[in-house]
């Protein structure tokens, strides 16, 4: 409690924090709720799984470093081991929703754009952040749509989170793995060990030549890996920071374009087969490779634009 | 042998290209790098532990499912189709077109209808195929393939280059926290206000490239005057 009645917290952090243990109550409800359902082919890999990391989520700033570590750990077993499945699922009834959309038809945009509406709010004319913006959108949106509907009830809200977050399942938490990886790479000193290496190739302190290998190595690295996530970690720390940000260049902007060059290689590769290859097979076409030709163009054309663009604004 | 250190980022590479199980490439990656590096396990631990509390912000969109599935029970996606439906006399690369714009400004809020399978099939490619028709041409097989793949380019484009502009997706909590962990500290607000320009210039260039393209397969395959 010490932690919200603390007068050296800001607002915005006390804030955040009951942001989180909501996201992290969801997460456990995600886990129990599967753990009761006999439909889930993985109740305990399932529950172990969703329970884990909502307790890391929730109470993760009050929980030692290390026991937080164990912790996700145990989370990613069954992950890997595949046994984190879905269970029983109340998709939405197509009566309903046609019977409301004829009565709300538009209004329904209110409530999806107010998360947007309140971050970019809050993130300019409070304190407070834009999460914490992204938070009181929901809520808004919540009201909103209770409004519209004496159906729409708190438990609709959390099964139809939970539904959500069932299906997207374990791969979800990717970007935060690969965040944490970052951090091992960086503690173990990767970093410098690739900029020994590329400084040879590179001449030091020539920012635009460093521009251009990170957002060309952006590409190809997630041409190669699919996914520009995995890439943009590992490039920043061995590309990025040494070549780039270390001679001054802007870690805004050089920093956020980076993961965009990337972007341009998720439109040239199957691997990336979510995006090129599972919308060939959705819409019958022939060519396997008939949504990355269609796509090839343009990512070269947006790659060199935002070459430039960092060259030139750096 | 500084080199060895390096041989995290080999398994990813090597791991991701030969689409082994993600999780257990990036476990792998972390804990032969924590091993090689000198950390430790006790230092794995503390590293993954401090830095998934810290990275929680990157959570936040199971806060918004708490809201996106009733959306979808409550029309958003019938909703949207009105929205696209309005588009009438149109050619069938600027049907395409016009949908790039309404992606690229609901992506911009965080908003998806449903990607290929929940909008592009149901709703778009059939109005692209319609307005071929409607120019009293017997649609071209190759033609709807190419249409096919543009219908798709632009959602992706679309969907990639805007969805960056909102603050607090998954992409700026990433670059902000791997900006941290090398000492630099930037605002989500600031990220998302680099990539106007880019996403701005993705929809452009995108509608009039596919714009472009459709209007020579027209010609190419319905021989108009």
């Amino acid at each position: 409690m010490s932690f919200f009645t603390s007068v050296d917290i800001t607002l915005g952090e006390k804030l955040l924090e009951i942001i989180y243990i909501v996201i992290g109550l969801i997460t456990i409800y995600t886990g129990v709720k599967n753990a009761r359902d006999k439909e889930n082919p993985a109740r305990v890999g399932t529950a172990v799984f969703w329970c884990s990391l909502g307790i890391v989520i929730a109470f993760g700033r009050w929980i030692p470093p290390i026991a937080n570590g164990v912790l996700i750990i145990i989370m990613t077993i069954p992950a890997i081991f595949r046994k984190v499945k879905i269970g029983k699922q109340e998709t939405p009834d197509p009566e309903f929703t046609k019977k409301m959309s004829e009565k709300l038809g538009m209004k329904i945009f209110i409530p999806a754009l107010s998360i947007g509406v309140f971050a970019i709010i809050f993130a300019i004319f409070t304190k407070l952040g834009a999460l914490v913006g992204v938070g009181v959108g929901i809520v808004a949106s919540v009201i909103i749509l209770m409004l519209f509907s004496k159906e729409n009830k708190p438990q609709v809200f959390l099964k139809d989170s939970e539904r959500l977050l069932s299906t997207v399942g374990p791969l979800s938490m990717l970007p935060m793995l690969l965040a944490s990886l970052g951090a091992v790479f960086t503690m173990a000193g990767v970093g410098d060990v690739i900029a020994g290496l590329v400084g040879g190739i590179i001449p030091k302190g020539n920012v635009n030549v460093g521009i251009i290998v990170f957002a060309i190595g952006m590409m190809l690295f997630t041409m190669i890996m699919g996914n520009a996530f995995a890439a943009i970690t590992v490039m920043t720390v061995g590309i990025g920071g040494p070549f780039v940000l270390a001679y001054g260049a802007d870690p805004v902007m050089i920093g956020m374009l980076a993961l965009t060059c990337g972007y341009c290689g998720t439109l040239c590769t199957p691997m990336a087969a979510n995006f090129n290859v599972v919308p060939v097979a959705m819409l019958d076409m022939k060519d396997r490779f008939g949504v990355i030709k269609n796509q090839v163009v343009l990512a070269l054309i947006l790659l060199v634009f935002q070459i430039s663009y960092m060259i030139i604004f750096k | 042998m500084e080199l060895i250190k390096l041989s995290g980022i080999l398994i990813v590479i090597i791991g991701f290209a030969l689409k082994k199980d993600n999780i257990l490439i990036i476990l792998t990656a972390a804990i032969v790098t924590a091993l090689v590096g000198g950390l430790g396990i006790v230092g794995l631990l503390e590293t993954l532990g401090t830095s998934f509390v810290a990275n929680r912000s990157m959570t936040i969109f199971i806060l918004i499912m708490l809201v996106t599935g009733t959306l979808e029970r409550n029309g958003l996606k019938e909703a949207a189709a009105k929205l696209i439906g309005k588009v009438k006399g149109a050619s069938a690369g600027a049907v395409v077109g016009a949908y790039g714009i309404m992606r690229g400004i609901f992506a911009a809020f965080n908003v998806s209808f449903g990607g290929v399978a929940g909008f592009v099939r149901p709703i778009i490619m059939p109005m692209a195929v319609g307005a071929i028709e409607a120019k009293g041409d017997e649609p071209n097989e190759e033609h709807v393939e190419q249409l096919k793949g543009m219908a798709s380019g632009m959602e992706n484009v679309a969907w990639f280059f805007c969805q960056v502009l909102f603050v607090g997706g998954a992409g700026g909590l990433l670059v902000q926290s791997t900006l941290a962990s090398l000492g630099y500290k930037v605002e989500l607000l600031d990220l998302a206000r680099v990539e106007i320009p880019v996403g701005i210039f993705a929809i452009v260039i995108s509608i009039i490239y596919y714009y472009l393209k459709d209007k020579k397969l027209s010609k190419k395959y319905y021989n108009k005057k």
